[in-house]
């Protein structure tokens, strides 16, 4: 017997019942529609919260300085001065793969401009934070050489302060004073809107490094070339891991930090937060496939007790084939490609109301959707095992019938 | 013919079901032989082991103790499987209820031994309508069985029973379902088979429909009585068109 022959049997008497073979299959078809939207969305989610996260830098090492332990008391978080800018250009010299080291002291003040004012972040920077955090300079220019070498009164403003003291008129060129000193702007910074934490990152304003430690965020910082953070930038497809073991290993050698000692800087990997995130998706999704299988499941039962009254119905049906020379092996694989046939449409069903539902759920609730050929062929295939699984059981009832039994039913 | 062994050799056939706990013996020990080209007619009352031994003839069931033997084979101790296939490819069967196929057309119920057998689409098809034709329904090939009438499905029947070329036919009770002139028509397709050597065994409680046979084994209590040959056998064609005179 051939399989076209069994398929085209297996079609007809599905056929025959057509309305006991669409209910039987719904389970099946609500499962692999639930699983193909639920992945559509929660891979549409994930690519969302990806993208966040690299920009907020996922190949970015940030060096902090360590805390000061005084008599027991610990200070806190960066409450010591150990990182210097020649720590910055060592990073930059001796790690391979470093793209950006950029020292910065951090601080904030009041910025006035006519009668205007307004508080922001203030960073003092040298030439590579640009890079290291991929600020893109809307209108002006960068700060140069000169700017930095010569501790010169520049500043570079991010959109909300321009918003706040020109109205959202382009403020290069015009004067600002921060805590008394009037700094000319050379440069509006492009736009980034918020972070994944909420902050406004455009609410900022960069001056050279010289010039925010000199005269403005001041000398009590200790040290004369010491710095606040050391952001590094790494090329893409760098192992972020051994990168991390460089720098600390550069600076304790630097440090002149002995074997056993603790460091007296904190290094923070920001792939750790997308790990995290990773590993938070993980968990939602290995739940929505728990809720996808138990439908499945069901769906499967459904099958099973469906096609368990249909070998009971058919005995006869049953009788004949065996009287006329088919084998038990016969009869379990006309009715094992009944149950798979059943369970297959049903999955190519849900298919299409999965993409379905998944596009409406895009246009109904801006929702990023993204469909995954994976997904489809995971759930054709979890529909077909479903069937194989579920209908062995009523196939192998029918297949072990004898045919003096199974004439005699009716 | 040079073949001198006869078709079917039984020895002391036994079977006994299993009711609960109780023991019902069917068949008691029967022995008997039947040739190449034979019309035998099974007769007996309900409970007389008729049906149980045309269910082991036809190796639909296997026996507890005794021997059977079909065309010189010893099927008689086959797994089912096997036996699968001495039914597609020796036997062709003929029911009281037709037992045909409610929702396949008349010439997929023909075609499907040859189904089984695994042979193309293209030769089953010619050959089950070789012998739709044989048995006169050639232009109702396409016809569902609800379509036809009873008499017309028996002979779609026994189209089927005829298509895999077997060695013999077995006959439930054929013309049990049927009235009086359509059974006298079944019974001269029979004769007219019998008449270009296939071999019959017909079970049946009619003795009008056993005259039609040459030979008629009595069954009683589960042991063959009475084994002999039909003196003034009847021909179903030649009643049918007297009847028609």
């Amino acid at each position: 017997m051939n399989h076209l022959d069994t398929l085209r049997g297996a079609l007809r008497s599905l056929r025959a019942n057509r309305m006991r073979s669409a209910l039987t299959t719904l389970g099946i078809v609500i499962g692999i529609a639930a699983v193909i939207t639920m992945l559509a969305v929660g891979e549409g989610a994930r690519r969302q919260v990806a993208e966040q996260m690299k920009s907020l830098g996922t190949n970015l090492i940030l060096v902090l300085p360590g805390t000061v332990t005084s008599s027991g008391v610990r200070l806190g978080g960066a409450s010591r001065n150990s990182l210097t800018e020649a720590d910055a250009r060592a990073i930059r010299q001796e790690i391979p793969g470093v793209v950006a080291a950029a020292p910065a002291l951090r601080g904030s003040g009041q910025v006035v401009y006519g009668n205007l004012n307004w508080a922001t972040q203030l960073y003092g920077v040298d030439g590579d934070y640009l890079v290291s955090r991929d600020w893109v300079i809307a209108s002006g220019r960068k700060f140069d050489d000169n700017d930095l070498r010569g501790k010169a009164k520049v500043a570079l403003v991010g959109e909300t302060v321009a918003q706040m003291l020109f109205g959202g008129t382009d403020p290069t060129g015009q004067t600002i004073r921060v805590k008394g000193v009037p700094l000319t702007i050379v440069g509006l910074l492009e736009s980034k809107g918020q972070n994944v934490m909420g902050q406004d990152q455009d609410d900022i304003v960069l001056i050279p490094l010289g010039t925010a430690r000199g005269r403005i965020l001041g000398s009590a910082q200790g040290r004369p070339d010491s710095v606040g953070h050391i952001t590094v930038k790494m090329a893409d497809g760098s192992d972020m891991q051994a990168a991390e073991a460089q720098v600390q290993a550069l600076l304790r050698q630097k440090h002149r930090i002995q074997p056993g000692q603790d460091d007296d800087f904190n290094i923070r990997n920001l792939s750790e937060i997308v790990q995290a995130e990773q590993a938070s998706s993980g968990a939602l999704s290995a739940l929505l496939a728990a809720i996808a299988s138990v439908s499945l499941i069901v769906g499967g039962i459904g099958i099973m007790n469906i096609m368990l009254v249909s070998v009971t119905e058919r005995t006869r049906e049953i009788g004949i084939r065996l009287a006329v020379g088919a084998r038990r092996g016969d009869i379990l694989t006309q009715f094992m490609v009944e149950a798979v046939t059943l369970s297959v449409l049903g999955g190519l069903v849900g298919v299409g109301l999965g993409l379905g539902g998944g596009l409406l759920v895009q246009r109904l609730f801006d929702w990023p959707v993204v469909f995954q050929a994976r997904a489809v062929l995971l759930a054709v295939v979890s529909a077909s095992a479903v069937g194989i699984f579920f209908g062995w059981y009523p196939a192998r009832k029918a297949s072990r019938l004898t045919p003096v039994e199974a004439l005699r039913h009716d | 013919m040079a073949d001198t062994r006869p078709l079917i050799e039984v020895e002391d056939l036994a079977r006994t079901y299993h009711v609960g706990e109780v023991e019902v013996p069917a068949l008691r020990g029967v022995s008997l032989t039947i040739s190449k080209g034979e019309f035998v007619a099974v007769m007996g009352p309900s409970g007389s082991g008729k049906s149980t031994f045309m269910n082991l003839l036809g190796c639909l069931d296997r026996p507890d103790r005794g021997r059977y033997l079909l065309n010189g084979e010893d099927v008689s101790r086959l797994g089912p499987d096997p036996l699968s296939a001495v039914r597609n490819r020796a036997l062709g069967f003929v029911f009281q209820s037709f037992n045909l196929l409610p929702r396949a057309a008349a010439l997929e119920n023909v075609e499907l031994p040859l189904l089984y057998a695994g042979v193309h689409a293209h030769e089953r098809h010619r050959r089950a309508m070789e012998k739709l034709a044989l048995v006169g329904l050639a232009e109702r090939a396409h016809h569902l069985p609800s379509q036809l009438s009873g008499g017309q499905q028996q002979r779609v029947a026994i189209a089927r029973s005829l298509v895999n070329a077997p060695a013999l036919i077995l006959a439930d009770e054929p013309t049990g379902a049927l009235d009086t002139r359509t059974s006298l028509e079944l019974m001269a397709l029979f004769q007219s088979l019998n008449d270009q050597g296939m071999t019959l065994v017909l079970v049946t409680h009619e003795p009008d429909i056993a005259q039609f046979a040459k030979r008629i084994l009595m069954f009683r209590d589960g042991r063959l009585v009475e084994d002999q040959p039909v003196a003034g056998r009847h021909s179903a064609a030649a009643m049918l068109t007297g009847a028609a005179a």
